[in-house]
């Protein structure tokens, strides 16, 4: 029990630490730059304590529960040999996560009031849920597609840089001809859509799968997901655009 | 502070929820395998939603008013170019000095804490079997978060064009690419799109909005946007660059010994 607590108590000065260049970057602006005393004494440390229990917390049920559950399924699945049932899975592990998450929506539905104030659609609560709505789904698909497209890449070992440079040349190309309104949201898209929870999941099922595939390097081939995850939501965000 | 424990804590069990359906529903009906270890599996599960929970607490409780409080006061006009001064119609870049500095150290803290980030790290030490260190690549990925924020918020107070550049980022990408170790080019592509979640994401829209709003000539709903499309493409590069750098090192200390 001895042992366990100065674990515990070890992993949460790991997190005091992790955290400690924030403080360090508010208390400093805080105090040298404007010149101000700290609001709210009490309601900050009673964070800080939060922060650090709860990051510590996270980090422990990381390596017991996310990163084994997504190693086991990944081998499971390439034991079983069933590459169809590890598409549906991939996809649904994509577009499950995404389609709702808090992030997205929140992105979506400033996405519909710049569309609406552009003109792109009509300013009414109605047609700008709809276009919020779509906007979410078209990213919940993309993420889908995109780990599918990740999962195939590790089964043939198809090297990831010429898919993400082509990746980057359909986005550029699309830049040029995407509603100007959109850009900046499709550029960001990219960046909201993996969770804190998709993505230690996303990359064990990927290290997982190439390591129980002969022939396949986990450090060259098992990553690689999370980069098709952020670069699809794009270039679909942008066709959205384009079509609407 | 108790309601808004219970409130984060079923916001996270919704969020969690779809994920351990799909995980779950496909183990039971695919696989149909017990879950080796499921008892600490589930656990781990527990762990996470609490250690989500009161992070996302934390976070809303301490930095987050602090750090919003502090995106609004240094692009406050009254900051910038002193009290009571007029405003130019046209703003010299550097003038806003501050955000800068402010981006580029809230950048590279804020990815520091970010949980998905040390998620990858620790996975990548181990599968590397400890050639690419924890803290070697959340370094590298945070100089580059910190660069792309400020480069950002440089781009907002100029108002230039966010295209030029992501395509020049993108140009740059794919140079280093053909230069950098073979082994660490995946997971560099994978760090662009870890270091913005939880931690930085709130912080750093908060400053670009505001930057948007107060800088003259800008367009929240146009400008405010993209600072996290930078903050995903710089660590693309820094992460290659270290891996280039620690490549060099090694190298030329075999240089010298023989």
């Amino acid at each position: 029990m001895n042992n366990a607590f100065l674990a515990l108590l070890k992993s949460m000065l790991g997190s005091l630490r992790d955290l400690a260049p924030i403080i360090a970057v508010v208390v400093f602006f805080q105090l040298v730059v404007f010149g101000q005393p700290l609001p709210n004494m009490v309601d900050l440390l009673v964070g800080l304590v939060f922060v650090t229990l709860g990051l510590t917390f996270f980090i422990f049920g990381l390596e017991m529960g996310l990163f084994p559950i997504g190693e086991s399924m990944a081998n499971a699945f390439a034991k079983k040999g069933s590459v169809a049932w590890l598409i549906v899975f991939a996809f649904a592990l994509g577009f499950g996560t995404t389609v709702a998450e808090p992030a997205l929506i929140a992105v979506a539905a400033e996405a519909a009031s710049v569309a609406a104030n552009g003109g792109v659609i009509e300013q009414t609560e109605a047609s700008r849920h709809s276009y919020a709505t779509g906007l979410r789904y078209t990213v919940a698909m993309s993420v889908g597609i995109a780990i599918v497209l990740g999962v195939i890449r590790i089964l043939k070992g198809w090297p990831i840089h010429f898919l993400i440079i082509g990746g980057y040349i359909l986005v550029v190309i699309m830049t040029v001809f995407a509603p100007k309104e959109i850009i900046g949201i499709a550029y960001d898209s990219g960046g909201v859509t993996t969770s804190t929870i998709t993505v230690p999941l996303v990359t064990a099922l990927g290290v997982g799968l190439a390591s129980s595939i002969k022939g396949r390097n986990p450090m060259i081939d098992g990553f690689g997901l999370i980069a098709f995850a952020s670069l699809l939501p794009m270039i679909f965000v942008m066709g959205y655009g384009m079509v609407i | 502070m108790l309601a808004s424990l219970i409130d984060t804590l079923l916001a996270t069990l919704k969020d969690v929820f779809p994920i351990a359906a799909i995980l779950f529903g496909f183990q039971l009906l695919v696989i149909r395998k017990p879950v080796p270890n499921i008892k600490h599996v589930l656990v781990g599960f527990v762990y996470v939603i609490i250690g989500l929970t009161f992070f996302l607490v934390g976070l809303e409780k301490a930095l987050f008013p602090l750090g919003r409080l502090m995106a609004d006061q240094l692009t406050d006009p009254g900051f910038i170019f002193g009290q009571g001064a007029s405003i130019p119609d046209v703003v010299n870049w550097a003038d806003y000095y501050w955000v800068y500095i402010f981006a580029f150290a809230i950048g590279f803290s804020t990815t520091i804490a970010e949980p998905s980030l040390m998620a990858v790290a620790i996975k990548a030490n181990d599968v590397s079997g400890g050639a690419i260190g924890v803290w070697g690549l959340r370094i590298a990925v945070a100089l580059g978060v910190a660069i792309g924020i400020s480069l950002g918020t440089y781009r907002i107070v100029t108002g230039l064009s966010m295209h030029y550049f992501i395509i020049v980022g993108y140009v740059f990408v794919v140079i280093q690419t053909f230069y950098a170790p073979r082994l660490i080019i995946p997971l560099a592509y994978d760090s662009g799109g870890v270091t913005t979640s939880t931690v930085t994401v709130p912080l750093v829209a908060a400053l670009g909005l505001g930057l948007a709003e107060t800088v003259p000539g800008r367009n929240p709903l146009l400008d405010g946007f993209g600072l996290i499309a930078f903050a995903s493409l710089f660590p693309v590069m820094s992460v290659m660059a270290y891996a280039q750098l620690s490549e060099w090192m090694s190298s030329r200390k075999n240089d010298k010994k023989s």
